[in-house]
């Protein structure tokens, strides 16, 4: 049976000179349509792809990543700002690869474009108050 | 009225010659009383002193308030819970608050809870970066936020104090005496951290991006209490201010207090200077304005509103309070190698205005700056420390006894390192 999923792939430092995406083609045909990457050799990567293949494929290809030591994390998921607990400082703008955590100048206001996120989730242990919140 | 030569120039009564008139604090309450004082916040005063130079902003400003919201580690809470029957000696013995242990090396009933305080089963950094989900600060939050707190002590009985196990729900209202007793807080300028190495750093600065991918400031810059006063002139010991939204006061210098720190021209320093011990009722204050924090990696913190009123007493006063963010520099430090070092490099000075602007040049690579400690709350405190000025409720105090000033010759000191021999113990 055909799948496709969206997922979220973070690489460690390790696995970013690997030809990760070269291998899930050529080895378990999978169709790859990349979403977005920030990928820097010897650095912790992130990537949002659409993954479409034979489920067996789609399975035997997820056990190779994870073999790699690439984290696994479905797109079903929400990122939340909790505005009640935001205090605007500002820390979780550092750590957000997209545009969606941005800072307002000139009030320092911190705003949330949900359109801009790709649910990589390092702003959620990052936001000192657990503002950030991930939802199902 | 601090040193007898605060003068300011007011109009006479025929309007055509100006003479010298002191404006003291106690003036200045007395128009807090009858409804006539003029309150700025530090960031407005930018532009009164901008617009009317020092001497015209001394005439027409009254106070300037000042504000800041940022993770403050050196905090935590002093209590006495009260006695329970039989009595329990809680001093010598092991206590906890909702898991967190409390310092309990006092009276039978009198604790300390620090805000970097966790469980004794927290995982802390085990599985490296550590979450550290809940700790002093957390507890500080929960008990402003009305919540009750389980207070867990274990103990040695005593002819007088026999009781040796205790569990009891605890809510602030409830105890006797809650107050903050935050031995630093308000550091005068900080470091801006980068990391050089190859790795993502954890720190209690932030998440710091490899080959410096970016800089994160904790300050408020131009409305940050002590670079409004950079040279200690009217905060010092029993300034009344605005802690965790409540009424607190200045009650010492805070520890690592380095008023020797290098400055610049306007005498504002360069770097991490002058600091505050403060004190203030618990029970007064919100959970809007105290905050448990976690720093991934790092551990537990509590984030602390804290503002101070400066009176404008004289045209000194006046043009310190106009400083504005492009005023101030801060030292960029690597966090990565300089940092947990302790070597004193500094890779270079930026102004807060640069770093407001969102991106640094450091080493000729643009980097992303961002930052801990709320602009907008220290905007909120500094407003709100206005209305309670102008609304009579809050009057000004002066200091009993100055800070420790440049002049002291005080400056921050490393460790001393005088490892023992051991050896030479038992002879």
């Amino acid at each position: 049976m055909a799948v496709s999923h969206k997922i979220v792939l973070h690489f460690p430092p390790a696995a970013t000179d690997q030809p990760v995406i070269y291998r899930l083609s050529r080895d378990y045909g999978l169709v790859f349509n990349i979403l977005r990457a920030s990928i820097t050799p010897e650095e912790e990567g992130l990537m949002v792809l659409e993954l479409s293949g034979e489920e067996d494929d789609y399975r035997r290809a997820t056990d190779y990543l994870k073999e790699m030591g690439i984290r696994l994390q479905p797109l079903v998921q929400d990122i939340r700002k909790n505005d009640d607990r935001c205090t605007d400082c500002g820390a979780c703008v550092g750590v957000c690869p997209t545009d969606a955590l941005v800072l307002e100048r000139p009030t320092m206001k911190v705003l949330f474009n949900p359109e801009e996120c790709v649910v990589c989730g390092e702003c959620v242990p990052t936001c000192p108050v657990r503002a950030m919140e991930l939802t199902f | 009225m601090l040193n007898g030569t605060n003068f300011c120039t007011t109009v006479a009564p025929d309007g055509a010659e100006e003479v010298e008139m002191p404006k003291t604090l106690e003036e200045i309450n007395e128009k807090i009383r009858t409804g006539k004082v003029v309150v700025v916040t530090a960031e407005e005063m930018v532009g009164v002193v901008a617009e009317k130079g020092a001497k015209g902003a001394a005439q027409a400003i009254d106070v300037v308030t000042t504000g800041t919201f940022g993770p403050m580690c050196s905090s935590g809470m002093m209590m006495n819970v009260g006695h329970s029957r039989p009595r329990i000696k809680l001093g010598g013995g092991a206590v906890t608050l909702n898991k967190v242990p409390a310092y309990a090396g006092l009276a039978a009933v009198d604790i300390y809870l620090g805000v970097t305080a966790v469980p004794d089963d927290d995982p802390r950094n085990a599985v490296f970066p550590g979450e550290f989900r809940y700790g002093g600060g957390h507890v500080i939050e929960d008990l402003v936020a009305g919540k009750r707190v389980l207070l867990e002590a274990s103990t040695y009985g005593t002819d007088c104090y026999p009781r040796r196990e205790l569990a009891t729900w605890l809510t602030l209202q409830e105890v006797n005496e809650a107050y903050l007793f935050n031995p630093r807080n308000a550091y005068q300028n900080y470091n801006v951290a980068v990391n050089s190495s190859d790795k993502t750093i954890y720190t209690y600065m932030g998440t710091l991006r490899p080959r410096l991918g970016s800089a994160n400031y904790c300050s408020a810059g131009q409305l940050s209490p002590l670079m409004n006063d950079p040279n200690y002139r009217t905060i010092g010991i029993g300034t009344r201010i605005f802690l965790g939204g409540g009424v607190g006061y200045v009650v010492w210098n805070g520890t690592q207090h380095s008023p020797g720190a290098k400055r610049n021209e306007r005498g504002v320093p360069t770097g991490g200077a002058g600091t505050l011990a403060v004190l203030g009722d618990l029970k007064q204050m919100s959970d809007r304005w105290l905050k448990g924090a976690s720093f991934r990696g790092y551990g537990c913190t509590l984030v602390v509103g804290l503002g101070v009123p400066i009176p404008v007493l004289d045209e000194e006063t006046a043009a310190q309070t106009g400083v504005s963010d492009a005023d101030i520099q801060a030292p960029v430090v690597d966090y990565a190698t300089a940092y947990p070092e302790r070597r004193p490099d500094v890779i270079q000075h930026v102004t807060y205005a640069e770093l407001k602007s969102g991106t640094i040049n450091v080493k000729g690579k643009p980097i992303e700056a961002t930052p801990l400690s709320s602009y907008p709350r220290a905007v909120e405190i500094a407003e709100t420390l206005k209305q309670w000025i102008t609304g009579g409720k809050f009057e000004l105090t002066s200091a009993v006894a100055p800070l420790p000033r440049a002049d002291s010759g005080l400056v921050m000191g490393p460790m001393a390192n005088h490892p023992p021999d051991l050896d030479a113990r038992s002879a």
